[in-house]
């Protein structure tokens, strides 16, 4: 039985069991591949989505629990990178491997919706899920703090 | 060392008969038609289209170092073309791209700038010499009356742009010899120029291999051994077969894999296989087995020399004022990429396409190619981007499971593992022990210094060398730049029966982590401040007295600090790079607080000081990770480690602030995508001495805190 969302601004019908995470539907059934697999077990936030607004863990949302509602990818920030948020992560030179970044971009994005002006210990508890194997973290933080200060001026 | 590492792995890797090297496919992975006309090379380096559009090869993997936007600087700047408007390629398996310092076509060994630094200017320069005699030629005049700038050839009130010379400049002869830029001219090469792969890497467009899809591709999941070197004897798949979108089950080396139309069910399926396991020899590995094992070989293996005794260290210590001893341990360790290990494989009759992140091009192309039975040349390898590396992808495990996966099921396959296949299933950086001993005199100064090595031979392992032979991958860092009359370097070789990989710094860190603690211990032993101490001992190696002068400055080494911090040293060279950090910690209920970490890098001249930050802070996080936390225990054969809940790894809140210093050097260039993680673990352990007085001599140090 088809299951119907929105998805970055658009409505998606999908065919996946209904017990299928989020992740996989969005990757391997529409083809949306920014947001990336990295433990399935909610433990390294690779996979962070926005379900209704808030940031959740793709990998373990099963697809049925996100029937009606709106879901949002890292692709929704911009295809031109002029979000500002990726703008402070370019400036940032934030990015090695990149795996990670979608998800840091999304739990930053979250943050960013419901407090415009965080200190160092709001970014760290709204970012501690994510894990950067590369090390990124101090330069997320800058990049966050400047993509926060863009979007008070705006 | 290089030279000994170089000629060291071509004999290695022949001898051992490993049929990978020397093979050839043309093009770089099977991208080359495009809508731009006929694309044209001059040399393996660099492709022109007709219309000006011009890919630049990279023949290292990206993996995070950056090596796509450092590697194109060094052609672009002699090609004179605007590096932001290049296109970066990653190079097929080809003996072209054989990197010259390993031997084989390997990314790692932090040595693609060294590598690359003279070799790729060369091919950047032969191009442009190409494109201009081109024009001179078509024109009739003398090439020495043209210039190359920009892209563009012009000289006598004509001009055209490479892309209109690219054709006749493809069979102008290769020349023999070129001028480079002296480095005063260079416009791209030491500038901090954005990455070029950054763009695509915030908008979820870069293509990492988990992201390839070809048309009829199926997914695979792999039930493997519990115990790693096991194998499936049967296999009941009459639960699976019923399930929605199975594709088929197959035996294949070390597992049974599930195909399915997609991942999920694939792997969803697994619960539902029942495998007859034969556990195989390393069934009763543990990890305190493995130690006691290592332990017993100290007794009973013949060493091997590091290098030739200096004086006499054994008389020297009989005659010391003072005597210490320090058994130092590391722990083992898995890679832990955060893109778990994955492959595309397109097996079609005697042919095979892969597609997908690997460090090892040529390894990938020639096991798979064994393992389905293809000649080498019949399988090519395209490679994407690498969701982390850091030596797990020089293994091609799975690799040669998509070969054999599609093969069995006829389809393209894309293998995934999850996180808990790649944590039990790693090549392990492996334990060592190591053994200190030295002596000082009245005056407190160090008289002899012997320092014993009990680990495990990756080189063994995965390019067979020869036993009883010293693997230079065991020994980096061993011997301490200070001054000391009378030292012994010895070597113990040890098969603890685990499969062993490179891993980020490889033997660096636990040679680094014993040298450095244990001069710090000599340094208090002896009632002298650790960084004047070090500093008494460098009068002739100016190249470290002066980071360890600088860190100690930028650090305020000496300075007070707020109640219950404490600051620690530790010094290196690796990979031709110099270095000093000064970790300052506080320790509070059992915790280990870094709250900052000041650094002091000489590696030459850099190619983009800008990746060369932000690879010194990469390296200190990972370092700090596993020297504060990481740890992989093997119980009954088993590792005991699952995902990131039970492997912990730094989060954004236990990150130090770090003030990192880069020394103006016309050295030539060292790496940097690795040395700065082996130091940080003696640095905090010895600020962890001095806050605290407790010394840690274990890692992981939050472990080895609670029995301090």
């Amino acid at each position: 039985m088809a299951i119907s969302f929105n998805l970055n601004g658009s409505a998606v019908s999908v065919q996946s069991e209904p017990d299928t995470p989020l992740l996989w539907v969005i990757r391997d059934e529409i083809g949306l591949t920014g947001t990336k697999f990295g433990c399935g077990k909610a433990q390294c936030g690779s996979c962070t989505v926005h379900v209704n607004g808030s940031a959740v863990r793709a990998c373990q949302t099963p697809v049925s629990s996100v029937s009606g509602k709106k879901v949002a990818t890292v692709e929704s920030l911009s295809a031109d990178n002029s979000h500002p948020l990726q703008k402070a992560w370019i400036k940032h030179q934030v990015p090695q491997c990149g795996y990670c970044q979608s998800g840091q971009l999304m739990s930053a994005a979250a943050l960013l919706a419901k407090n415009k002006n965080p200190n160092d210990s709001e970014i760290d508890a709204a970012m501690a899920g994510n894990l950067c194997r590369c090390g990124t973290y101090n330069r997320l933080r800058a990049a966050i703090k400047d993509a926060a200060a863009e979007m008070r001026r705006a | 060392m290089t030279t000994t590492r170089r000629e060291f792995l071509k004999t290695s890797t022949s001898a051992a008969g490993v049929a990978v090297l020397g093979m050839y496919v043309p093009g770089f992975g099977g991208k080359e038609a495009n809508a731009a006309g006929s694309l044209h090379t001059p040399n393996v380096w660099v492709h022109i289209a007709d219309n000006n559009e011009i890919t630049l090869i990279s023949h290292m993997s990206e993996m995070g170092q950056g090596v796509h936007t450092s590697l194109p600087a060094l052609i672009a700047e002699e090609l004179n073309v605007d590096i932001t408007k290049v296109k970066v390629a990653t190079a097929a398996a080809d003996p072209a791209y054989v990197n010259g310092l390993l031997g084989a076509q390997i990314t790692g060994g932090s040595t693609a700038i060294r590598d690359a630094w003279e070799k790729l200017r060369i091919g950047g320069a032969q191009v442009r010499t190409m494109l201009v005699e081109a024009a001179a030629n078509k024109w009739g005049v003398a090439a020495s009356s043209l210039k190359a700038e920009n892209g563009v050839v012009s000289g006598g009130g004509k001009s055209a742009t490479y892309g209109e010379l690219a054709s006749a400049a493809a069979s102008v002869p290769v020349p023999k010899e070129v001028k480079l830029k002296d480095p005063s001219q260079f416009n791209i090469v030491g500038k901090a120029i954005p990455r070029l792969d950054t763009p695509a890497k915030v908008n979820g467009t870069a293509e990492f291999g988990i992201d390839v899809k070809v048309p009829g591709m199926v997914y695979a999941s792999v039930e493997m051994s519990p115990v790693i070197g096991g194998q499936a004897k049967s296999f009941d798949d009459s639960a699976v077969r019923g399930m929605p979108g199975i594709v088929g089950v197959y035996k294949i080396n070390g597992g049974v894999g599930i195909v399915a139309d997609s991942y999920w069910r694939a792997y969803k399926a697994r619960k539902a296989l029942k495998v007859d396991w034969d556990l195989g020899p390393g069934a009763n590995l543990s990890t305190k087995g493995m130690w006691d094992g290592t332990k017993a070989a100290e007794k009973s293996v013949a060493p091997i020399k590091v290098r030739p005794d200096v004086g006499n260290a054994n008389d020297a210590l009989q005659g010391a004022a003072k005597v210490l001893k320090a058994e130092y341990y590391t722990q083992h360790m898995a890679h832990q990429p955060l893109e778990p290990m994955n492959m595309v494989a397109i097996v079609s009759g005697d042919k095979c396409e892969l597609i997908g992140p690997t460090q090892f091009q040529q390894g990938a192309q020639g096991f798979a190619a064994a393992a389905i039975g293809l000649k080498p040349e019949n399988v090519s390898v395209r490679t994407t981007y690498l969701g982390g590396g850091f030596g797990r992808r020089i293994v091609t495990d799975f690799v040669v499971q998509a070969a054999e996966l599609s093969k069995a099921s006829g389809r393209p396959v894309k293998v995934l593992w999850s996180r808990e296949d790649d944590m039990k299933n790693d090549w392990y950086r492996p334990q060592s022990l190591n053994r200190m001993e030295g002596g000082l005199d009245a005056s407190g100064k160090p008289v002899a210094i012997k320092h014993q090595i009990s680990s495990q031979s990756i080189t063994q392992v995965l390019f067979g060398l020869p036993k009883n032979t010293l693997d230079p991958f065991m020994v980096e860092a061993a011997v301490a730049p200070y001054d000391v009359p009378n030292t012994s370097h010895d070597l113990i070789i040890h098969d603890t029966g685990i499969r062993v990989g490179y891993l980020r710094a490889v033997s660096h860190t636990m040679n680094c982590f014993a040298n450095e603690s244990f001069m710090d211990e000599l340094a208090h032993a002896a009632g002298k401040d650790p960084v004047k101490y070090r500093m008494e001992l460098l009068s002739k190696e100016p190249r470290f007295a002066n980071v360890l002068k600088i860190a100690a400055d930028k650090a305020g080494w000496g300075k007070k600090l707020p109640a219950g911090r404490a600051m620690g040293v530790a010094l290196m060279e690796g990979y031709g790079t110099y270095m000093a950090q000064i970790a300052e910690v506080s320790v509070s209920g059992g915790d280990i607080k870094v709250h900052k970490v000041t650094v002091a890098c000489d590696c030459g001249r850099m190619v983009n000081p800008g990746i060369v930050r932000q690879q010194l802070e990469s390296g200190i996080v990972y370092g700090l990770s596993h020297a504060l936390y990481s740890d992989i225990t093997v119980t009954n054969g088993r590792v005991d480690q699952n995902n990131f809940n039970d492997f912990r790894i730094l989060r954004t809140n236990e990150t130090p602030v770090m003030d990192i210093t880069l020394v103006d050097s016309n050295e030539k260039p060292g790496g940097t995508g690795e040395p700065s993680t082996s130091l940080i673990a003696p640095a905090v352990a010895n600020a962890v001495f001095t806050a605290t007085g407790k010394r840690l001599r274990s890692m992981p140090f939050a472990k080895a805190l609670k029995s301090a």
